[in-house]
């Protein structure tokens, strides 16, 4: 009978555990709204700050001289297209193979040496990148160029891509590829027919993460894409880009450069977020139509 | 109704491609002192057995006794394992399968698997039995007439007919496990091998899947790995018991039609476990 008094009389017991996990509730509720501050902090105030020179006309103009009223970024935008495309196509492809191979090897030495040069590869600071493909394309090209530009950025997203398909890779269940391979499917046939299906929409994900990272990049385009402000869709000729024209815009004395910076950023934002959203679109519309989620 | 469905011929005539071994026709799969070890650990050791042509043959025997992996020999799913080895024969129809010339691609074919839980893949209903037909280039209306033969094997036909386009993951637990069973059959292979087919179903599809098993006879050979004994003797012809060592190894206890088995079996072992007093 001692027992039940113990557990439900312990008042000054109870009052301490009870306080304690308001206390933590509240610190958990704090460091949620502080992470938070930064983000829409940044949002707004670099929407505050681009309202004045944006206007429909900012995305389909070229630039103007300094004091020449209007003028705009197409030549950012077409420019970081074309690098960003360029490293898709270069990222995209080997990196997919590569996740196939570290998710299937039965060799998990040779994996795990993989993994960690892909992820020494994703420490190495994006300017290192920029140098490294400066000496082994620019210098000797002899000049700048958006291909050079695009191979800095796809080497920049291909340890991105390998590691998160990898990952998703060894989500999608075993029984699905043990059920090809017994019916007779060889190993590839099997991964393209079945595992990147079932795997598609988080490996979509991981290039739109990768895409996101590499279009705001802007210390390695100082070496290789160099910039332009004129409209070129020449590979091998210089482009701009969205994060070098905020750089040149933002370090410029003139104000009218200055706001057009802000607008610029707030245009790479909106663009990044954009293909985020339709990535999520069409994978959500992939899946209801295959029944690869739910059920 | 599937051109492999062959009655076992009354005297067994010996075929031109038959090895040194001696083997009566009616053996669709000789087992020849297979041993599997994964790494130091054995976990079958020294079995051998025979499967007879379109009968079923059911392994039971408590849990770690290797019936899965001598399941999973006889397609080479074990070569999937990291660090597997397997010394002597698996024969189907005389050739050895374990041999390093033979394509593993057409063993598994040859040698057709259904999984403890159902795993169609996400794809239609039509997609996941054309799945291996279509790994061999049939196309168009004879792909239409395969999965609908595959399907009606499967006694699935008349509950999908009007919904081919459908997500294989939308049916129930037990449709989809028919659904495997379907998409085995479309390539027509000699044998199934089935591993707990119904250990993850209700005892309603379990029946049905045991009547299934019971049709396919007709068609197929059929090795069915079972923890319930009552599905070994309602559904199976011959009965293997296995049963582990004092070094965990599985090992063969003994083999016989699955009525002498469960009524009056050689061993003491393969009694006690019948009977339930052990595993």
């Amino acid at each position: 009978m001692a027992m039940p008094a113990a557990t439900f009389a312990a008042g000054g017991r109870l009052v301490r555990r009870k306080t304690t996990s308001l206390v933590m509730l509240a610190l958990t509720v704090i460091a949620t709204v502080v992470a938070i501050i930064p983000l829409v902090w940044i949002i707004s105030y670099v929407v505050v700050q681009a309202l004045p020179a944006l206007s429909l006309t900012f995305l389909t103009q070229l630039p103007t001289p300094v004091g020449v009223p209007g003028g705009g970024i197409a030549n950012a935008l077409v420019g970081s297209a074309i690098t960003v495309g360029i490293g898709i196509l270069i990222a995209g492809p080997i990196g997919l193979l590569a996740a196939l191979f570290l998710a299937l090897s039965r060799s998990q030495r040779l994996a795990t040496a993989i993994r960690f040069g892909t992820d020494v590869v994703a420490g190495v600071p994006s300017i290192v990148m920029g140098i490294f493909v400066y000496s082994i394309i620019v210098l000797p090209q002899g000049h700048f160029s958006a291909l050079s530009g695009g191979v800095v950025l796809g080497f920049i997203m291909l340890p991105i891509v390998i590691r998160t398909a990898e990952e998703i890779l060894r989500l999608v269940p075993s029984s699905l590829r043990e059920g090809s391979l017994a019916i007779g499917a060889a190993e590839w046939r099997t991964a393209l027919a079945v595992l990147l299906p079932a795997a598609i929409n988080g490996i979509v994900t991981g290039i739109m993460l990768a895409i996101a990272r590499a279009a705001g990049e802007a210390a390695p385009m100082l070496f290789t894409a160099f910039g332009n402000p004129f409209m070129s869709t020449d590979v091998n000729g210089p482009v701009a880009t969205l994060p070098h024209t905020v750089f040149v815009y933002a370090i410029s004395p003139y104000e009218d450069w200055r706001a057009k910076a802000w607008a610029t950023a707030l245009v790479l934002m909106a663009v990044v977020l954009g293909l985020n959203v339709l990535a999520r679109l069409i994978t959500w519309a992939r899946s209801r139509q295959t029944g690869t989620a739910g059920s | 109704m599937i051109e492999t469905a062959v009655a076992r011929p009354p005297v067994p005539p010996a075929p031109p491609s038959t090895p040194p071994v001696e083997i009566p026709t009616t053996t669709k799969i000789a087992v020849r002192s297979l041993t599997v070890r994964y790494g130091e650990f054995t976990a079958i050791r020294d079995v051998t057995l025979d499967v007879e042509s379109n009968r079923i043959t059911a392994i039971i025997g408590p849990s770690g006794s290797g019936k899965s992996t001598l399941l999973r020999a006889m397609n080479r799913m074990n070569d999937l394992v990291p660090g597997v080895r397997m010394s002597g024969e698996i024969l189907m129809d005389g050739v050895d399968m374990l041999d390093r010339a033979v394509d593993v691609v057409d063993v598994r074919r040859r040698v057709g698997m259904v999984f403890q839980r159902p795993n169609p893949f996400p794809k239609s209903i039509y997609d996941n039995v054309a799945y291996g037909p279509r790994l061999y280039g049939v196309r168009g209306r004879t792909l239409n007439e395969v999965v609908e033969r595959s399907l009606r094997s499967a006694a699935l036909w008349d509950e999908v007919k009007d919904k081919l386009r459908r997500s294989g993951m939308a049916l129930s637990g037990g449709q989809q496990q028919r659904l495997c069973i379907a998409r085995a059959i479309a390539v027509q292979p000699e044998v199934i091998l089935m591993d707990e087919p119904a250990s993850a179903l209700d005892p309603v599809a379990t029946l049905r899947i045991e009547e299934l098993i019971r049709e396919l006879r007709r068609s197929f050979t059929i090795v069915i790995v079972t923890h319930n004994m009552q599905q070994a003797s309602r559904v199976s012809d011959r009965t293997a018991f296995f049963t582990m060592g004092g070094d965990r190894a599985g090992y063969l206890v003994e083999m016989d039609e699955t009525v002498k088995i469960f009524t009056n079996p050689a061993e003491r072992l393969t009694e006690d476990y019948v009977s339930g007093r052990f595993g």
